[in-house]
C-alpha cells in the first residue's frame, strides 16, 4: 500500500481573528491515519506562483463527518492564495506528517502550553487527553488573537488565557504559570507548541524540575517528507554531541532533552 | 496507463547504460529514494541519482535553509549527507530491490577526495557516477573546480583514472562560456554531462533587512530557471558527442520534450518532487503521452530535433 496524495474537499471556511483561518476538509485517508502533532503539506495554488507546500498543523479531526481541520495564519502568497479557497473548492494535501505527540498512559497530569498559532494543534491533544483533565495554558499578544478558548475550555475547565499586554488573564506569557505548576507539584508531563523564544522557556523550566516535554517546532520545510533536508534543527546526537535532525520527519514533536536551541 | 506502453521504446543508452526511460530524479531532491518509495514503485523511474555525497559525513549549513522565489526555490543545504561509506552499506542495498539505475553525486574538497570516492565507489553497486562541480552552497562542493575550463578539464582528468564507472560531470549554470567548459570536461574523459546546476542566488525579508537563507546565498532551482537551463541543454549538446542529462525546472512531459528536443538524452526532475511527490512518475507519462500524440515510436528520436532558425 502506497502512501496517498489526499484530494480535499474544504467543507467550512471562517475567519476566528484577522488573519486566522478555520477549514475543514473531507478526507477518509487522512481521518484514518491521523494523529495528534502530525501536519499537513498543503498546495495552496495551481500553477506556479507557490510552487511549495505550506505545512500546516492539524487541530482537530471528526471521525463521524470524515473531516479534518487546521487553522492557519496568513502570512505570505501561499496562505493568502489558500485563505481565497471557498467551501466546495478542492486541496491537494499531503499528510498526515511527521511525529506525533506520544501519549503514554503512565502520566497522569499533563500540562498543555501553547502561544499564538501554536495552539492549534493542542486541540486535538487535548481532546486525547480529556480523561486526564489537563491544564491548559495559552499565551496570546492581545485580547483580539485569542483563539479557541471556548473550546479549550470545553475540553477542561483548568484552561488559562496569559495576554503579553494583559488585555485578557494572566499579565505575561503561559510559561509564567507553567512554572506556578510544577513549582506547586502538579503536571508530570508537559506538551508545547508555539515560537521558538516561547519552547526555549519551557524546556527550561522542566528541565529545572525534571519534568519531560515534548516540543512541537517550526522551520522552513520543502518537501515534508524527509527528503530534502532544509528543514534541518538541532539535536543532540547518540554520541552526546550534537546533529541536524528534520522537522518534518523526525519531528516535528520532539523530545525536549534532545533539542538544542542556540542562543 | 497501459495505452501509453503501446509499442513506445522508452529506453536510453547513457554512456552505455541502459536507463529503461530517460526520467532520472536529480540530486539532493530526492534522498536516497526511500520517502519517495513510499508513495510509488520506484521501478518506474530510468534512474535515481542520490542525494550528494562526501567522504565524510556533512551536517549541512545552519537553517533556515531553503526560500520561494517567483516561480522557483533557493536552497542551501550545504551537502547535508551520511557520507559514502555509509551510503554504500546502507543505502544501495535498499536501492537495489530496483531495476532503476543508481547515479551516485560526490563532491570533495580536493582532487584527491573526489578520486578516493570515485575509487571506493567504483567498487560498489553504482551504475554511475556524477561528479558534482559546481555546488554553489559550500566550498567543499567544489564550486571551485566548475568555473573554468582549465579546472573542470584537469579535475576530470584526474577523477576518470581512478573511476571504473561511466562519470557524468555535472556542470554549473554560474560562467561564462558553458560551451568551453562542456568541451574540456569531454576532452578530459566525461562519459556524460549533466546540467544544469543551481543558479546562484539571492532572497531578502524587507522587515528583518536580513537574507532569508542563513548562508546568505543559495541555489536557484525550479521553473524560474528552466528557459536557462533549455539554453544551455542546447548549446552544450551542439558542442560535444557525449550525452547530455538536462534538467532544470522540469515540471511536466512536456517541459521533459523541451529538453530533449534541446539536445538531451535524458532528463531530471528535481524541485517538481517537493511540489508533487509523484511529480517524476507524471513527468514520465507526459513525456510518453507526447511521443503518442506524435506517432513516434521511438523516445530517443525526438533528442536534439529542435529546428533551429537560420
Amino acid at each position: 500500500m502506497y502512501k496517498q496524495v489526499n484530494i480535499c474537499k474544504i467543507t467550512y471556511k471562517n475567519e476566528i481573528a484577522p488573519g486566522i483561518i478555520d477549514m475543514k476538509v473531507t478526507g477518509n485517508y487522512l481521518c484514518k491515519h491521523i494523529k495528534p502533532g502530525q501536519f499537513l503539506n498543503i498546495k495552496c495554488c495551481d500553477g506556479l506562483s507557490t510552487i511549495l507546500r505550506r505545512p500546516i498543523s492539524i487541530c482537530d479531526v471528526d471521525y463521524a463527518k470524515n473531516e479534518i481541520r487546521f487553522i492557519f495564519q496568513i502570512k505570505g502568497e501561499g496562505t493568502r492564495l489558500l485563505a481565497k479557497k471557498n467551501i466546495d473548492d478542492t486541496i491537494d494535501i499531503l499528510g498526515p506528517l511527521g511525529n506525533p505527540f506520544t501519549i503514554d498512559p503512565k502520566y497522569s497530569s499533563p500540562i498543555l502550553v501553547g502561544g499564538g498559532i501554536g495552539v492549534f494543534p493542542l486541540l486535538m491533544l487535548a481532546k486525547e487527553l480529556r480523561t486526564k483533565s489537563p491544564r491548559i495554558l495559552l499565551g496570546f499578544r492581545n485580547k483580539d488573537l485569542i483563539v479557541l478558548e471556548e473550546e479549550f475550555k470545553c475540553i477542561s475547565t483548568h484552561t488559562f488565557i496569559a495576554t503579553d499586554d494583559g488585555s485578557v488573564g494572566h499579565k505575561g506569557y503561559a510559561t509564567d504559570m507553567l512554572s506556578d505548576y510544577l513549582q506547586s507539584g502538579l503536571g508530570d508531563i508537559v506538551y508545547a507548541c508555539g515560537p521558538e523564544p516561547m519552547l526555549k522557556i519551557t524546556q527550561k523550566i522542566c528541565k529545572n524540575y525534571n519534568i519531560p516535554c515534548q516540543l512541537s517546532l517550526e522551520q522552513r520545510m520543502g518537501c515534508g517528507i524527509g527528503a530534502c533536508l532544509v528543514c534541518a534543527c538541532k539535536t543532540v546526537s547518540a554520541d552526546n554531541n550534537w546533529e541536524y535532525k528534520h522537522v518534518c520527519k523526525d519531528g516535528p514533536v520532539f523530545r525536549g532533552d534532545e533539542v538544542i536551541f542556540d542562543d | 496507463m497501459t495505452e501509453l506502453n503501446a509499442d513506445i521504446n522508452m529506453k536510453v543508452n547513457i554512456a552505455g547504460v541502459v536507463l529503461n526511460n530517460p526520467v532520472i530524479t536529480a540530486s539532493g531532491t530526492f534522498g536516497f529514494g526511500r520517502e519517495y518509495g513510499e508513495y510509488y514503485d520506484l521501478n518506474q523511474l530510468g534512474g535515481i541519482c542520490v542525494k550528494g555525497l562526501t567522504l565524510t559525513p556533512r551536517q549541512g549549513n545552519k537553517p533556515p535553509r531553503i526560500a520561494e522565489t517567483p516561480a522557483g526555490i533557493l536552497n542551501s543545504v550545504g551537502l547535508q549527507n551520511p557520507g559514502v561509506k555509509h551510503f554504500i552499506e546502507n543505502e544501495i542495498p535498499f536501492l537495489k530491490k530496483y531495476s532503476t539505475k543508481i547515479i551516485a553525486n560526490i563532491s570533495g574538497n580536493s582532487v584527491e577526495e573526489y578520486c578516493t570516492m570515485a575509487e571506493i565507489l567504483s567498487d560498489s553497486d553504482v551504475d554511475m557516477i556524477e561528479m558534482n562541480i559546481s555546488c554553489p552552497n559550500v566550498k567543499e562542493g567544489g564550486v571551485a573546480f566548475g568555473t573554468s575550463a582549465k579546472t573542470v578539464n584537469d579535475i576530470t582528468r584526474q577523477v576518470k583514472k581512478c573511476c571504473q564507472k561511466p562519470l557524468i560531470v555535472k556542470l554549473s549554470p554560474n560562467v561564462t562560456n558553458i560551451q568551453e567548459i562542456a568541451k574540456s570536461a569531454e576532452e578530459a574523459g566525461a562519459d556524460a554531462l549533466s546540467l544544469i546546476n543551481t543558479l546562484l542566488g539571492m532572497a531578502i525579508d524587507i522587515n528583518t533587512r536580513r537574507p532569508i537563507l542563513k548562508n546568505n546565498v543559495g541555489g536557484l532551482s525550479g521553473p524560474a530557471v528552466k528557459p536557462v537551463a533549455v539554453r544551455m541543454v542546447w548549446q552544450v549538446s551542439t558542442v560535444v558527442n557525449i550525452p547530455v542529462i538536462g534538467m532544470g525546472g522540469i515540471m511536466s512531459g512536456d517541459d521533459a520534450v523541451e529538453f530533449m528536443l534541446a539536445g538531451a538524452s535524458a532528463v531530471a526532475v528535481g524541485t517538481a518532487n517537493f511540489a508533487d511527490p509523484l511529480a517524476a512518475v507524471k513527468v514520465l507519462d507526459g513525456l510518453k503521452e507526447y511521443l503518442l500524440k506524435n506517432n513516434i515510436k521511438d523516445v530517443n528520436e525526438i533528442v536534439g530535433k529542435v529546428e533551429i532558425y537560420e
